[in-house]
């Protein structure tokens, strides 16, 4: 805080807990700043895959799925590696980190990524 | 919608403004936007537009400052009450903190002793004057039964003199021992002495053990004599002084300190502390006035509690001005109280007493501390048969401060909470009653430690970190 600042333990927990009550809940979004009565209230950022332009996928420049920037296989483990989120693929950071070891291109090789018995 | 002033209570050091927040504890340093904001507040419900009119400051600070002092609610919207809920007593509360008396008997004959004086509440007729083996394991088993939960708990032994049960003292710390072992816990003990038994043999069983002492002493002879007298009248002193000075010497493990009682007949606070602090060498010093009904002869009267406040103002400035510098001083009432506000402690009742902590007399009464020991009236319970729920509800819902109709409109509550339960018994007859004839003084002096903690906390905060962690009884 810029004109009250806390100095001892209880103040510190009573700041804690006031910006703990300011604003929203924001998932998978960096923060803005600002409270009530702040004129320079900045934007949230939303992160994550759902906002992530990745072009060409469902369809080419002639409208077909022949030209495609990635294979449409790719969307089968793309959420393996690239993204955090706990989706429905295996868990490439402590129990499967091999998963696509045996998928060096993903047209010709998809089948190589089998299930996973945990 | 205008806004109201909050409950705090405002203060100045080192130049700057501070606010201590009620009954929160909270404390907060203001800039000149903030304390103007407030300052007008307090003077005169405003609304926000009221204040961006009136204040000679940028709109945007004004704003910012009014949302940070409403969200410390030291100003309230318009209508907004700051609840101070009731807490109810907690049915469960793991003990923390056991009082052993060792025993009921004492080599000395003080004056004001409130164990035996005029106003002594204990009824020790008909009871054992020392602690038994079979009590004092109970005890320690009652310890740690009741502080399930608890990592490290707390043993204090008293008396009487305590010394004069030494070899029951030993026997128990080398029992506990054993047991928190075996529990994977640990326990560490403290004691109070009038040092007239130390002997060489227990001053190191205490340095092993790692024992806190504290020594009842009232300062260089001719005070310490006065009322700190065996039962021939003859003083203490001269006894004692050589016995503290070779405890000083062997015994580095743990912090000593000397314990001070005020009374009318010694109030010199100044040459009390140079003597034990620096001639003798205690690493803290502590007073406190004496406890007793009004009219008897030692008590302190009114314009001598002023005197005594004036010394402790200037002692208290020594601790200031040594803390800035990163020195230790050794005032521990300063420190004591700098703790608690540095926590931001907010008490429901004035201490411990009969909740984490309790007292156990010679015959195996449970009293809700020391003070209360071998009293018929104050008992909670007895060590074989533990602690009575009803009798022990009773005791807490007495001397909560919600039960404390004068101490509601006092911004000293939080660390107050009325006061000693044993002192408001002895003046009021009620362990619940707030004890009103110091309410000057607890303002005065938490007023003074506040001033002392903005000082630090602008001149030298990381002296602070000191009282980071909360140190036990």
């Amino acid at each position: 805080m810029k004109h009250v600042r806390a100095l001892n333990r209880k103040a510190q927990r009573i700041e804690e807990y006031a910006a703990a009550m300011e604003g929203d809940v924001f998932a998978l979004q960096s923060r803005g700043g600002g409270g009530q009565g702040n004129p320079q209230r900045r934007p949230h950022y939303p992160v994550g895959c759902s906002i992530v332009f990745s072009p060409g996928w469902e369809v080419d420049s002639a409208g077909g799925t022949a030209g495609l920037c990635q294979p449409a296989e790719r969307d089968l483990y793309d959420c393996y590696i690239t993204c955090f989120w706990p989706a429905q693929v295996p868990d490439h950071l402590n129990n499967y980190p091999d998963w696509t070891a045996k998928c060096a291109s993903a047209t010709k090789d998809w089948r190589n990524i089998d299930l996973v018995f945990p | 919608m205008p806004y109201t002033a909050g409950d705090t209570h405002a203060f100045e050091a080192a130049g700057q403004q501070f606010l201590y927040l009620v009954p929160s504890g909270g404390i907060v340093d203001l800039n000149p936007v903030a304390s103007a904001v407030l300052n007008r507040v307090k003077s005169n419900p405003a609304s926000r537009e009221d204040l961006l009119a009136a204040l000679p400051f940028e709109a945007p600070d004004i704003h910012e400052a009014i949302d940070e002092l409403a969200s410390f609610r030291a100003i309230l919207d318009n209508g907004e009450k700051v609840e101070d809920p009731p807490q109810d007593v907690p049915d469960k509360f793991p003990l923390q903190t056991m009082v052993l008396n060792l025993t009921n008997q004492c080599n000395l004959s003080c004056g004001y002793c409130y164990e035996f004086g005029e106003d002594k509440v204990a009824t020790p007729d008909g009871k054992p004057k020392f602690m038994s083996w079979d009590t004092a394991k109970m005890s320690v088993d009652h310890l740690f039964t009741e502080s399930a939960g608890r990592r490290a708990i707390h043993m204090t032994f008293f008396g009487g003199e305590t010394l004069m049960n030494f070899p029951l003292l030993k026997q128990v710390v080398e029992y506990a021992n054993e047991k928190a072992k075996a529990e994977g816990r640990y326990i560490d003990y403290s004691l109070t002495t009038n040092a007239t038994l130390l002997t060489p043999a227990i001053i190191e069983f205490l340095a092993e053990n790692h024992i806190g002492v504290t020594v009842s002493m009232d300062g260089p002879k001719e005070m310490n004599d006065q009322l700190r007298v065996f039962a021939n009248g003859k003083g203490s002193y001269d006894i004692i002084a050589p016995k503290v000075r070779s405890l000083l010497d062997k015994h580095k493990t743990r912090p000593i300190a000397a314990r001070v009682t005020l009374t009318a007949q010694v109030t010199d606070v100044l040459k009390i502390f140079k003597h034990l602090k620096h001639d003798m060498g205690f690493h803290e010093v502590g007073f406190a006035p004496v406890t007793t009904s009004p009219n008897r002869l030692y008590a302190i009267e009114n314009n001598s509690m002023d005197r005594v406040l004036d010394q402790f103002k200037t002692l208290a400035y020594e601790y200031r001005d040594a803390a800035v510098r990163g020195e230790h001083h050794g005032f521990s009432n300063v420190s004591d109280t700098l703790m608690e506000l540095h926590q931001g402690i907010n008490k429901s009742h004035p201490c411990g007493a009969g909740l984490g902590l309790v007292g156990v007399g010679p015959s195996g009464d449970i009293a809700p501390c020391h003070r209360f020991v071998d009293s018929d009236t104050h008992a909670l319970g007895h060590i074989s048969t533990g602690i009575d729920k009803a009798k022990q509800q009773d005791f807490l819902q007495r001397g909560h401060i919600n039960a404390k109709y004068d101490c509601h409109s006092c911004w000293a509550r939080p660390l107050c909470a009325g006061g000693c339960h044993h002192e408001a018994f002895v003046r009021y007859g009620d362990t619940g009653h707030p004890n009103l004839h110091y309410c000057d003084w607890i303002r005065g002096w938490t007023g003074l430690c506040l001033e002392i903690y903005g000082e630090i906390a602008t001149r030298n905060p990381q002296f602070l970190n000191t009282f980071d962690r909360r140190k036990t009884v």
